[in-house]
């Protein structure tokens, strides 16, 4: 019993991460219909920022969270400017190869020595990890970092789409462009604005991710950020909670696989239950033709 | 900013748009002067939606000028235009239905200081009381005659000088469309322009002070109301006389 405790704390926890990233890729395909493709790779910056702002700049882990998801809004707004915007009314397959070309650049120009260098680097430890005994479940301090930020993102950003002016405009321009013209919303600057929110929060998720599994490298973005965009269709692309939903039954789902079955198989069964609920729910866990997106 | 004399608000000349290789409109013009309720009529596909778009913003002219308080506005995108004080109620109301109706008034005063929303919002309930019960309900459980109130009112929230208007009576039974008319002469009577697009000839030749007949993307005829409601063209093809 505890041991299943353990594994779903444990899954849990690459849940949350997943859930970061898989918020960007729901928000700006709920936006503009587009897989960005490159958001994995954002995440991975976002991880790089975290390392520099503690190695380096010696500075406390709020603040390289912060570092991270201030320094990917602004990569996640200039790939929307330079990528994306131009080919706002090309056919949508063409800015489905550029999310593909964007993602390869960044992956491969970290890569080079003086950019991050292809060896992977070990995060540091914001703090010293102690480790909590809840009944027989063990718990890090890292741990509760993980939940507690990641928890705390996601109501922050569920309270910006539902409750301020520009995340009501958010869900206008997701649902309707020329009628949010009409309203005069400045359809691209929110578009944007919606960039630069997933983008930070994949940077945070980022960050959590090194303190978590504390190794990163250029190409470490990869299969977190496809897990994270098969959670995003899982519980139903363009949809907030949807995302949040998905990315946790992936991290839980991954968990149990590894700790039940065998760590190898623990990708083909997450990639799996996609299959099956893809084919159950064609539109995801919480996905009704229709329903409204961001 | 050089206001036009005699007190042209909306002024198009020689518009020409184009989808692609289809030419829809080929060189129309029109005048909607302060105070006045000016109708487009014409039978489907003749390009009144498409006047509507171009004035708006959404889609891109071609040829010739539209001016907006004596300044050119052909160009700029449709938020810049809402901004100047010329909202368009679309055509099938587009309401954004999975949000409450609170929200898509809010909306509609995208541009507007938050200080004056609320005060907005009571003003705009005087002519439509029905959405004051229903504010915190969402769009989509709303009927027909409802979707198109809540479409007018999130139009007004913008407080615009000039309100542009696409088939407001379309699908509405013979009572919604007179109230939803006599709505019409009294936000022009508070002070509204209006500028109406209608399939509905009649009605439009009732509430409107001057009218542009459109067929295929030009303006065919033109005049005061009650002289078009004596043209025989109009009387044949738009009145069923
Ligand atoms: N988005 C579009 N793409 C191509 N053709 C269009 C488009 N919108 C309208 N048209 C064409 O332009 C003409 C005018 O259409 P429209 O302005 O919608 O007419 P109305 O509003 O008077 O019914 C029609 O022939 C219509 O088929
Ligand atoms: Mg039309």
């Amino acid at each position: 019993m505890s041991y299943f405790l353990q594994q779903l704390i444990n899954g849990l926890q690459l849940g949350f991460v997943y859930a970061l990233i898989a918020l960007g890729y729901t928000m700006v395909y709920g936006i503009v219909k587009l897989i960005n493709f490159a958001h994995g790779d954002v995440f991975m910056v976002g991880a790089y920022l975290g390392f520099f702002a503690m190695a380096n700049w010696a500075l406390p882990f709020p603040v390289a969270i912060l570092v991270a998801m201030v320094g990917c809004a602004v990569l996640g707004m200039v790939i929307e400017r330079l990528a994306y915007k131009p080919l706002r009314n090309a056919p949508r397959i063409s800015a489905l190869i550029t999310a593909m070309g964007v993602s390869l650049f960044i992956e491969n120009f970290t890569n080079l020595n003086f950019v991050f260098g292809p060896a992977p680097r070990a995060f540091p430890r914001p703090f010293a990890v102690r480790t909590f005994n809840l009944g027989g479940v063990s718990i890090t301090n890292i741990t509760v970092i993980v939940f507690g930020v990641s928890i705390l993102l996601m109501v922050a950003l569920t309270w910006f789409v539902n409750s301020t002016k520009t995340g009501r405009a958010m869900r206008a321009v997701s649902m309707d462009k020329d009628t949010s013209r009409l309203m005069g919303i400045d359809v691209d600057r929110i578009i944007t604005i919606t960039f630069g929110i997933g983008s930070a929060l994949a940077g945070a998720g980022g960050v959590l991710f090194g303190f978590a599994y504390p190794q990163i490298q250029p190409l470490m973005g990869i299969m977190p950020g496809l897990k994270a965009f098969v959670a995003a269709v899982l519980g139903g692309i363009g949809i907030i909670p949807g995302a949040m939903l998905g990315a946790v039954i992936m991290g839980v789902v991954e968990t149990f696989t590894s700790a039940y079955v065998s760590s190898t198989l623990r990708d083909a069964v997450a990639f799996g239950v996609l299959i099956i609920v893809l084919l159950v729910r064609p539109t995801g866990i919480l996905g009704r033709p229709g329903r409204e997106k961001v | 900013m050089t206001q036009q004399s005699n007190g042209v608000l909306l002024s198009v000349k020689d518009l020409v748009v184009s989808y692609g290789a289809i030419r829809a409109l080929h060189g129309i013009s029109f005048e909607v002067g302060e105070g006045e309720v000016v109708t487009l009529i014409g039978a489907n596909g003749a390009g009144k939606s498409t006047t509507l778009n171009a004035v708006s913003g959404l889609v891109r002219p071609s040829g010739g000028e539209i001016r907006f308080l004596g300044r050119r506005i052909d160009g700029k995108p449709g938020h810049a235009i809402v901004r100047l004080g010329l909202t368009q109620v679309p055509e099938g109301r587009r309401p954004f239905l999975g949000m409450t109706v609170r929200e898509n008034l809010q909306l509609g005063a995208f541009n507007r200081p938050k200080s004056e929303i609320s005060e907005t919002m009571d003003r705009v309930f005087k002519s439509f009381p029905r959405l004051k019960e229903r504010l915190g309900q969402t769009a989509g459980t709303l009927s027909g005659g409802e979707l198109q109130m809540l479409a007018m009112a999130r139009g007004l929230m913008a407080r615009p000088r000039l309100m542009m208007l696409d088939e407001p009576s379309m699908g509405l039974s013979p009572i919604l469309v007179q109230e939803i008319f006599s709505i019409i002469s009294e936000i022009n009577r508070q002070g509204t322009s209006i500028l109406l697009v209608e399939q509905n000839a009649y009605m439009a030749l009732r509430v409107a002070h001057r009218v542009y007949v459109l067929e295929t993307g030009e303006v065919v005829l033109s005049g005061t109301a009650a002289e078009l409601r004596e043209s025989p063209r109009v009387k044949s093809a738009y009145l069923g006389e």
